[in-house]
Parts: structure tokens; sequence; C-alpha cells
């Protein structure tokens, strides 16, 4: 629970710090901040010059209110949640003039993969099971953590619905525990591993495609 | 011990967050860790999986906010006197 939240001795240096004027704290922060601010709100507007206005409203709205925070939440958290006020409530004007919505879509629902990819249920020998196995990688894992694959990844993250790129920037990138996520986004558990995993998934499909281009027509 | 009902590769990949957070019951986390003792492809998924979870961690954004942008919000914070 959030109420619960203890502020760590470097919290409390750096809400001190952030009181202070202390402008090398702050700049830390936008700078350490910045980019997945940048990424979650790019999930809640199209365009790139609104999300940037977002994330610039986000760190004035940090200025005026950090006298008022009262660490209930984590440093962090209290800035993303800042940020998706913002960002829905622009989102939702951007909505009602472009003529599809960026938000639509959020087909938390689906299965991950193809249904195709497996025998149907009712089959005689082995119902569910596969009818498409995976196949091995060409891309070696070493590539996968440092090569071009990061732009697949970055590419299948971006057409992510707003909801399963946020939870999968602030799980997987930042490195947030379920729990802070959850209080951040105020989801369920499960409602927190779905959007998860249907993430993953889809950025693993994306990996799959690009593997399977790579490889030359047998 | 009970036989238990197969996890079929189907299900088995719809649950791998649920497993790797801990999150499934004492009976499906059976279910799961014997289908993976019998099926080679979906070991191969789940590896994939986590080498996408892996991969995802090492993302690092070059994504940051324009100079000038960030050098306004700097001596806004400055510049602040609440």
């Amino acid at each position: 629970m959030e109420a619960g939240h203890q502020q760590s001795h470097e919290e409390h240096e750096l809400v001190a710090a952030l009181r202070n004027h202390d402008d090398a704290a702050f700049t830390k922060l936008v700078d350490t901040l910045s980019p997945s601010l940048l990424r979650v709100a790019r999930g809640y507007v199209r365009d790139d010059q609104v999300a940037r206005e977002v994330v610039q409203e986000t760190w004035l709205g940090v200025i005026k209110g950090i006298d008022r925070f009262e660490g209930r939440s984590s440093v962090k958290t209290w800035v993303f949640r800042i940020l998706m006020n913002i960002a829905r409530t622009r989102g939702k004007v951007e909505a009602r003039s472009a003529p599809f919505s960026a938000l639509a879509g959020e087909d938390e629902d689906g299965p991950s993969l193809d249904a195709d990819r497996f025998r149907p249920a009712n089959a005689d020998r082995a119902p569910d099971h596969w009818s498409i196995k995976p196949q091995v990688w060409r891309t070696p894992e070493e590539e996968l953590l440092d090569g071009e694959t990061h732009q697949v990844i970055l590419d299948a993250i971006d057409k992510l619905p707003p909801r399963q790129k946020t939870v999968i920037t602030l799980r997987d990138i930042e490195g947030w525990d379920a729990e802070e996520v959850r209080n951040a986004l105020e989801l369920s558990e499960t409602n927190q591993r779905v959007l998860l995993h249907r993430a993953r998934s889809k950025v693993r499909a994306a990996l799959e495609d690009y593997d399977n281009e790579m490889q030359p027509a047998e | 011990m009970n036989q238990l009902p197969e996890m079929p590769c189907r299900e088995l990949i719809e649950v791998i967050t649920d497993y790797l957070e801990g999150a499934l019951s004492a009976e499906d986390h059976r279910r799961f860790e014997e289908h993976l003792g019998t099926c080679t492809a979906c070991v191969l998924y789940v590896e994939q999986f986590q080498a996408v979870i892996k991969a995802v961690g090492r993302i690092t954004s070059e994504d940051q906010l324009d100079p000038e942008l960030r050098e306004g919000l700097v001596s806004a914070f400055r510049d602040w006197d609440g």
C-alpha cells in the first residue's frame, strides 16, 4: 500500500535538495526520467511535439508542487502521476480533433500469438499444442542485447496500446517493481500482469518476425 | 501426488509472466513445470521470452529533451520561488 511507503534516505535527500533549489539535483532527475516520460507520453498523444509539451508541463508541475509533496509515494511515482494526468487530458483533446484516436484498440484480451500457431482445441491428437513451433533464432543473444534489434524492440514498443506501453516501459526498461507500477497507474495486480504479458509477447513476436526476415526462404 | 491435467502449449505461453512473477497457483505452477519437462518447443519459447525481457531491459534511450527545453526547465526551477 502506498500509505506504507517508506521514504528512503536517498529520497529524503532528493526532496530536500529540490526544495532547496539545488539545480544539479533537478537536472539529474530531469535527465534520468525524461526519456521514459516521453515514451509514456507518446502512448497518450500522437503528436511528438505535443508529447514534448506534456513532458515540459510535467516538469513545471513538479517545480510548482515540490513544496507540497508529502512523500507518501516515491518521487518517480509522483512525477509519473503528474505526467499521466496531463497526458490523458491532452490525449482526449487531441483525439477530438484527430480522425483516428491513438487510444483505440487496447486489445488486452486477444491471444499472445495467432490462433493458428496451435492445433485446434478439438484436435484428435495433441489439442492446443503447437502446430507452428517457435524456431531457434538466428539473431545471436549478444546482438539481441546490443545490435540493430534495439530499433526493432523500440518500434514494437511504440506500436503498443498506451497502457501496455506504459507498463512495459516502467517494468522492463525502468526496472520498477510490480507494486510501484500498480500504484502509479492504479491497476489491479492481475491487470498489471496481463498488460505486461501482452506487451512482452508482442515484442517477442516482433523479434520473431525480424528473425524470420533475416532467414533466406527455404 | 495427484495427476494434474496437462497444461497445453496454448495455455502455457499465456501464463509465463504469471509464472515469472510467482503468481500462479501451486497447481498451475506444477502443471507449467511438468509441461516444460516434456515440450522442447515451449522451453524454447520461454527462453526467447526471457531473452526479450533482458533485451528490453538493456534499452537506453538517447531520446532526451531538446537542450533548450532542458535549459528552460532548469531556469524555471531556479527562478521558482514557491
